[in-house]
């Protein structure tokens, strides 16, 4: 560093060039290598292979698990998002700053911790556990459970979008929709959700992509039931202590290519927004 | 009582206060507050000499010393990565930019537990990287490297989407003026710029920390997991649960979610000092 500070032309050249060639050479180490070699390990053994991994019964299980949580999480989330910001940004009322701040717990906690959390609700020892046994609900180890950590852990992402946008726009032209007389289900049509659109549907992305992901609260709650309770994430790690590692790989590259597709589709959505 | 909350007479001509209210505080209560408050009670019930006597036990301590040791070395790595990404992107250009600038959120995107599998073929002995490594003596799978590593990967954007932007708003001003005044190029970085993007920066690291040491996904691949050795404590309070231990698997939660809320106020307090300092 002290050669820099009697800057000439030459270290004033060669710093910068120095500074980014160490960056990208990190990032090849770092992220770039680990993204490439789940292809690369996906496809060692052939297409076919590849192919037979994933159609696969278990397999195809895992992907219609993962499909299913994520369809009944992301549309409860939408709403909730929604629901949320309208009450924070519209309205005062006391415990409004406390009402955001506990919308935003769960990025804090550890999934694994919120898994923890419903077992100790739900599970036989827990808190309703008695309760449900005699009415005979099945909630851990079963799909209830997983869906419902996968809402705990993406109870934020929508709100987060959506909130400080609708601050920002303030409510004028609302306001203006409903002194003119709409309803309020027509204000909400045709004048909230074209202004939050983008950003709900960049939240709406997110929260997807953490759904379709998420490992450690569902490796909790799920028992890890092969063919079961068996979500794509978990299925990964069961492949892998299996000893299956191209299988393994095949399942991780499904996940990886929607991760590719959910970054592409967020990176058209923050040009849209501007 | 509803119309009476809303002070603004304005605010009271829009409709959907109780239905969103009541839709969120059902939600959060159902959703996030219950539950929590199951771990709590459940840690509360066990009593302060076997809470004390369970976190304190060989094997947690190790499980703890291994997680904080981990952290700390991933988010040393990432205050210094984080902060070079974050100068090369804003302060230089060249081609791949964009794409480098995109590849920050991978870590965000991809699942923790494909990523866990892949740094571990990858750093194995007859990995890419692995194969490299192991030759000159150099084992990060299934020791306390592996899970510095899997940390280090899973919080790699904290830092760089922390400081980013507070480096892109910085006035050019204060740099020209101490250029001007002859400071080298050293100086009016470590006087000038670091200064004012120190706030964003300790944040950044910070959610960095406490992001690791509630990481699972990827960390469970390429441990091991070794009791006394690689066994993080997430990993700990998960076997409890699996040996039907309710008491010590709660014990464990309970201390990683008062580090979790610790270090969440933390953060929030440094995000409020950088927001001040930038309106200074």
């Amino acid at each position: 560093m002290q050669t820099v500070s009697h800057s000439g032309p030459v270290a004033s050249r060669l710093m910068p060039r120095l500074l980014i060639g160490l960056a990208v050479a990190l990032t090849l180490l770092i992220v770039v290598a680990p993204l490439f070699y789940i292809f690369a390990r996906a496809f060692a053994e052939g297409w076919r292979v590849y192919a037979d991994n994933l159609l696969h019964p278990v397999t195809r299980h895992a992907i219609w698990l993962t499909t299913i949580t994520a369809l009944i999480v992301v549309p409860v989330n939408i709403a909730f998002g929604i629901a949320a910001a309208w009450a924070v940004a519209r309205f005062r009322f006391p415990g409004r700053s406390l009402l955001v701040t506990a919308i935003e717990i769960p990025f804090s906690i550890s999934p694994i911790i919120a898994g923890i959390c419903y077992l100790l609700l739900y599970g036989r020892q827990g808190l309703l556990g008695p309760w449900l046994m005699e009415h005979e609900l099945q909630v851990m180890f079963a799909l209830p459970g997983i869906i419902l950590v996968t809402m705990f852990v993406t109870a934020p992402f929508v709100a987060r979008e959506v909130l400080p946008l609708m601050q920002a726009q303030g409510s004028e032209q609302e306001q203006a929709a409903v002194t003119l007389g709409a309803s309020g289900w027509q204000m909400f049509r045709r004048v909230t959700l074209p202004n939050i659109q983008w950003a709900l549907l960049y939240g709406a992305v997110l929260c997807t992509a953490r759904a379709v992901g998420e490992f450690g609260g569902v490796s909790v709650v799920s028992g890890n039931i092969r063919g079961q309770t068996n979500t794509l994430p978990l299925h990964v790690e069961l492949l892998f202590n299996d000893l299956n590692a191209t299988g393994a790989f095949a399942a991780a590259s499904v996940l990886t290519l929607l991760a590719l597709l959910a970054l592409v589709v967020k990176s058209i959505l923050e040009h849209r927004r501007g | 009582m509803i119309v009476q909350a809303a002070p603004i007479r304005a605010k009271r001509v829009l409709p959907g206060f109780t239905l969103s209210l009541g839709t969120t505080l059902l939600y959060l209560t159902v959703i996030i507050l219950i539950p929590v408050l199951a771990l709590i009670l459940k840690g509360a019930e066990i009593g302060p000499t076997r809470f004390w006597a369970i976190v304190t036990s060989p094997r947690a301590l190790a499980a703890f010393q291994v997680t904080l040791t981990a952290a700390v070395v991933a988010t040393l790595f990432n205050a210094i990565y984080g902060l070079l990404m974050a100068w090369v992107l804003v302060r230089h250009d060249f081609p791949g930019k964009r794409l480098l600038d995109a590849l920050m959120d991978i870590p965000f995107a991809l699942p923790t537990a494909v990523a866990g599998l892949s740094l571990t073929a990858l750093f194995s002995a007859n990995g890419w990287i692995g194969a490299w490594l192991e030759p000159q003596g150099i084992s990060v799978v299934y020791t306390i490297w592996g899970v510095a590593l899997a940390m280090a990967f899973t919080s790699v954007p904290f830092v760089v989407r922390s400081v980013q932007p507070v480096l892109e708003d910085l006035d050019p001003a204060y740099e020209q003026a101490a250029r001007t005044l002859g400071a080298s190029e050293w100086a009016i970085f470590s006087r000038v710029v670091f200064p004012q993007i120190l706030p964003a920066w300790l944040a950044g690291c910070t959610i960095a920390f406490a992001r690791s040491l509630g990481e699972f996904g990827a960390i469970v691949f390429i441990a091991g997991n070794i009791p006394m050795q690689t066994e993080i404590a997430a990993l700990l309070a998960f076997i409890r649960l699996e040996e039907f231990d309710y008491n010590g698997a709660a014990a464990i939660a309970l201390v990683l979610l008062i580090f979790a809320l610790v270090l969440l106020f933390i953060s929030n307090r440094l995000q409020a000092w950088a927001l001040r300092h930038k309106a200074v």
